[in-house]
């Protein structure tokens, strides 16, 4: 019978099945930050329990980070506390690998795994962090998982997880100029929505997906958990198994061409059977930027606001009023008229090298106007700001006006000191724009590293089309 | 884990799709490395009108009257009832850390994101999914009828009103199976500890790249 990608990599790591279906799923890789760890480790010890395989642990402190300033470690006391408590519980039980705060290959966890070759096609990888469906774009079963399940992996080195509906979302064509792997997931989600992959394993595929890059298809992948799916990921190809040559944690030699012979099995078979199917047609997709509190109230970047009458569902008229109230934003106005206050270029999202090659073509030459308070670029991991300095990207930033930081998730969720102040304005290249996520009243709308270059330049949100053709 | 069998509590309506976990439990809370003591800052952002930080007296600050949770006729509320996904975004288990501490046992709506359907389980907070037209109605009685009521009885698997009316729901049972005994997963996982092992040393010999 032909199988999905979906079925072929669940069925790889069924250790058990419950009579009412619910499996014991074996977990290769287990990712660890230090928010959503503490607890788990505590109750490990409480239990009397031992880590079952330390080796499949890649550890790192992302999320309460400074992004400045490292001289001064990290001042915040809760927030030191919560790193000192992830360098102590990795010291007392070990890992393949950590890379502690300071540490030259530091990063935000979904940047560091694939940059290490530690997110390998065919695996489960988990972490306590819904955006664990990057790694998906590795052809890998990657979940997001809540502090128990932390634990349960810990301890037994296994998920209990049942078995998804198998969606495609196939996206056909070539995108036009100036638009990238984010305005393809946005532009999905403003069509699926964000409970519309709730229940399903997402395989993203046509020619689109395959003309992306790696990094392209983990921006892709990682705004799967904002399409409301927990896993999203993408077939094996030649451009993965480029990617994974020679990375630290990369097989070598024999288990090379033993690995990658695996590895081109990992597709979904022809005429394999999917519960649901969604089609986008690429060269439709226009730069595009959210005007709401939800990653589907999306608009290209020749849209409006709406206005909440366009809607006939009561909930959905309810929450768009809110949203814009939230926003403060009126209804129909052009998007490329929203003047805005502070830009933040990174994120799990959009931090990877090729984001910032991107970015810093857009900026140079040019300069961050006036009205910006704030323009930061934060590296998604210390090897990626080390390789970006080595291609003189920072001088390119620094000189257009933007701040040049150190890796973490940083303004992502504003748990460090890079927060926007009620009211402010942020274009974002992170993946989500909830009430308060940037800072309490901080207003965030989501788009593209050219995107938000553009906006950085222009004072409003801009058509980067515009400036570049 | 807390035992659910059957439940009985007053009903409070959020009325509102999408609520995510930075919403439930705001990030400045995170820092915390301990599991309880978030339900006073549940609903942070919506609840209280100044800005909340960890370590404050929650009791002093200044709650926001109109938010729902905060109207005397719902104090003491321990179901809540939900529109649709809720529970979106952030994987937190902080999220039904602080409902439970709140004071909820269990929470009616027509969907939820599923991590944080999945959390609740672990921690013996029952999440029901039930049909729109059956929200819609809860929604209207639990707006209408002051002091309003109901019963979830995990073993049947209903819904009770007050007026008898009975809504069935589904439950994996497995899950269903845990939160009746209070079961601790792992421990129910790890009675699978020799095949868990004999999978381990095949997949060892299969793709030894995986064990570096
Ligand atoms: S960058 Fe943002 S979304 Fe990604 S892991 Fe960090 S906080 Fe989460």
């Amino acid at each position: 019978m032909s199988k999905t990608l979906y079925d072929k990599l669940w069925e790889n790591h069924v250790v058990h099945t419950e009579a009412d279906g619910t499996a014991l799923l074996y977990i290769d890789r287990h990712l660890v930050h230090e928010v959503t760890s503490p607890q788990a480790f505590e109750g490990l010890k409480l239990a009397g329990r031992k880590p079952w395989r330390v080796s499949s642990i890649v550890a790192t402190a992302d999320h309460n980070t400074p992004t400045d300033h490292w001289e001064k470690g990290i001042q915040d006391p809760v927030s030191r506390q919560q790193v000192e408590t992830l360098d102590a519980n990795i010291h007392e039980v070990g890992a393949l690998a950590y890379f502690p705060f300071k540490d030259k290959r530091q990063g935000i966890v979904h940047v560091i795994g694939p940059e290490q070759g530690a997110t390998l096609p065919g695996m489960t990888v988990v972490c306590g962090d819904s955006h664990t469906s990057t790694h998906g774009a590795f052809a890998c079963l990657a979940h997001g998982i809540g502090t128990s399940e932390v634990e349960h992996v810990l301890a037994t080195q296994c998920l209990l997880q049942k078995k998804s509906k198998a969606m495609l979302i196939k996206i056909e064509g070539k995108v036009g100029a100036g638009v990238t792997a984010k305005d393809i997931v946005l532009a999905l989600i403003g069509k699926i929505g964000t409970a519309g992959g709730t229940g399903y394993a997402i395989e993203f595929g046509g020619s689109a997906i395959r003309a992306l890059s790696m990094e392209g298809r983990m921006t892709v992948c990682n705004m799967a958990i904002e399409a409301g799916a927990r896993v999203g990921f993408v077939a094996v190809d030649e451009t993965a198994i480029e990617y994974l040559k020679g990375r630290t944690f990369s097989p070598k030699a024999a288990d090379w061409e033993k690995a990658t012979a695996y590895w081109r099995t990992l597709i979904s078979d022809a005429d394999a059977p999917f519960d649901a199917v969604v089609e986008l047609d690429a060269s439709e997709i226009a730069p595009q930027v959210t005007w709401g509190t939800s990653p589907e109230m999306v608009a290209s970047i020749e849209g409006r606001v709406p206005a909440p009458e366009d809607f006939s569902d009561p909930v959905k008229r309810e929450g768009v009023a809110r949203a814009l109230e939230y926003m403060g934003l009126v209804p129909h106005t052009p998007i490329n008229q929203i003047m805005i206050d502070k830009v933040f270029i990174g994120s799990c999202t959009n931090s990877r090298i090729e984001d910032l090659r991107v970015a810093a073509a857009v900026a140079k030459g040019r300069h961050v106007a006036a009205n910006i308070k704030l323009a930061l670029v934060v590296p998604g991991s210390g090897l990626v700001k080390h390789q970006a300095e080595a291609e003189g990207l920072d001088k390119i930033f620094l000189a257009a006006g933007f701040e040049w930081r150190q890796p973490g998730c940083s303004m992502c969720l504003a748990m460090n000191d890079d927060r926007l102040l009620p009211g402010e304005r942020c274009a974002s290249t992170s993946n989500r724009n909830f009430e308060g996520r940037q800072g309490n009243g901080g207003r965030t709308h989501l788009l593209s590293p050219a995107m938000a270059v553009a906006a950085a330049i222009a004072g409003h949100f801009s058509d980067v089309r515009e400036l570049t053709s | 884990m807390e035992k659910f069998t059957t439940h009985e509590g007053l009903v409070v309506p959020l009325d509102r799709a999408n609520v995510d976990t930075d919403a439930i439990i705001p990030k400045q809370f995170l820092k915390s490395i301990k599991r309880s003591g978030f339900g006073p800052n549940a609903f942070d952002e919506w609840r209280y009108l100044d800005h909340g930080e960890p370590g404050m007296d929650n009791a002093n600050r200044i709650k926001n009257p109109d938010f729902i949770l905060n109207q005397q006729r719902y104090q003491g509320a321990s179901i809540l009832l939900v529109r649709s996904n809720f529970g979106c975004g952030s994987s937190r288990e902080h999220a039904p850390w602080a409902l439970q501490d709140f004071g909820f046992r269990a929470i009616l709506g027509e969907s939820f994101a599923d991590i944080f359907f999945n959390n609740c389980f672990k921690n013996g907070l029952l999440p029901i999914l039930l049909p729109k037209a059956e929200i819609d109605a809860l929604f209207l009685l639990t707006q209408s009828t002051p002091g309003f009521r109901i019963t979830v009885d995990l073993a049947a698997q209903v819904v009770r009103r007050p007026d008898g009316h009975e809504i069935p729901f589904v439950v994996d049972a497995f899950r269903k199976e845990c939160l009746l005994n209070g079961w601790d997963d792992i421990g129910l996982t790890l009675r699978h500890a020799e095949k868990i092992r004999a999978f381990e040393v095949q997949r060892r010999i299969e793709q030894p790249w995986l064990f570096a």
